[in-house]
């Protein structure tokens, strides 16, 4: 009975999540400026790390947790570096 | 459908916590589409960011402290890295954003910063 | 109390360094702590050689107050941005900038100001002139500009002046 409740809801969260994803990547394909689509970028990254955290709980190993804070490192340093870039038009001054 | 065998209590109670997450992050994506200009789309992301990301981890929380019978509590972690390090990209894109629409001089910002609003 | 100091110049960051170390090695065997008491205290001599400006937190009940207050503020302002989201057009046409005076100068009070604002959906931080000490502001639901200088002021400001200065 737990199990089922419990399999049925992180599949429901999977599919919202992936939902979330889709908008992001929509927005970052359609711009229509270069801020828009790193907006999209920088909203994937949090939804790939909540999805991570979720298939977390799937199999319950911790194993996804540093996985899931890697991407959000990585999804971090990667806006600032672009954001930087659209202001100066380098990354490191 | 694999899941952990947590007691029914506990099942309940992270399935509530994950799809309430997953339905704030998902509102603030549809937002992120929904949204006119770019200023407004700014907004959209820090659903996903604050509630959506705190009530997937409190699920994560409550899951492994169950499974593990004591209390573990490590997507902390996620949870104040996420919180510190948003406002930094978002500020950042927002200048960012500003000043190539002032060097352009179209209309998505406003030329002059507005005056300060006094009480 | 200066003694203290010579050592462990800042004891609120070997805390929470040593605190991080625990939680990303998931134990508390005396043999993690002796390694996270020593990743902390490197750190700590890392950020003496850093030179921060000085700061230090007054008003622990105060430090309470405040996560209490933005505790209940995110959820209210996420409940707010989305009915804004999924409400008509007409509703989400409402965004547009702002500027307000602050008082607050400490940059840490300021660093925390930033991120309680975007913590909060629908209030964005766009820039600080700290020479004429005026923040300016995205609001997406900007109607009545007076309701969100009230708010930044009364709710938040006042606190974080109460506790970084």
């Amino acid at each position: 009975m737990s199990v089922a409740i419990l399999g049925w809801s992180i599949t429901l969260a999977q599919v919202l999540l992936t939902l979330a994803m889709a908008c992001a990547v929509l927005r970052f394909m359609r711009g229509p400026r270069a801020q828009d689509r790193i907006i999209g970028l920088d909203t994937f990254y949090v939804n790939a790390m909540l999805l991570l955290v979720t298939l977390g709980i799937r199999s319950g190993a911790t194993l996804y947790f540093e996985a899931a804070l890697v991407i959000g490192l990585l999804g971090f340093v990667g806006t600032v570096a672009l954001a930087k870039f659209l202001m100066r038009g380098e990354v490191i001054e | 459908m694999s899941a952990p065998d947590l007691p029914l209590w506990a099942a309940i109670l992270v399935s509530f916590f994950l799809v309430a997450g997953a339905l704030v992050t998902l509102l603030g994506s549809i937002g992120l589409w929904r949204l006119p200009d770019f200023y407004a789309r700014l907004h959209a992301p820090s659903l996903g960011a604050t509630l959506g990301t705190g009530l997937t981890l409190v699920a994560s929380m409550i899951c492994f402290s169950v499974l593990q019978g004591r209390p573990l509590v490590h997507e902390v972690l996620i949870g104040v890295f996420v919180t510190i390090t948003t406002p930094v990209t978002l500020m950042l894109l927002a200048s960012a954003s500003l000043y190539r629409d002032r060097v352009e001089g179209n209309d998505a910002a406003p030329k002059k910063d507005p005056p300060p609003t006094e009480l | 109390m200066t003694r203290l100091k010579r050592v462990l110049p800042y004891p609120l960051l070997f805390l929470a360094l040593l605190g991080m170390w625990l939680l990303m090695t998931q134990s508390l065997s005396a043999g993690q702590i002796l390694l996270g008491a020593i990743v902390a205290f490197g750190g700590c001599w890392t950020m003496v050689a850093l030179d921060p400006p000085a700061g230090r937190l007054r008003r622990p009940s105060a430090v309470a107050r405040l996560a209490g207050r933005v505790f209940v503020d995110v959820f209210r302002s996420n409940l707010a941005v989305g009915s804004i989201i999924l409400g008509n057009e007409d509703r989400r046409t409402h965004s547009g900038f702002m500027s307000l005076r602050l008082d607050l100068t400490s940059p840490y009070g300021l660093a925390v100001l930033a991120i309680i604002l975007t913590c909060t959906p629908g209030t964005q931080w766009v820039r600080y002139d700290p020479s004429r000490r005026v923040l300016m502001l995205h609001v997406l639901d900007l109607v009545d500009d007076r309701y969100w200088v009230r708010t930044i002021k009364e709710r938040y400001e006042s606190l974080l002046m109460e506790i970084f200065e």
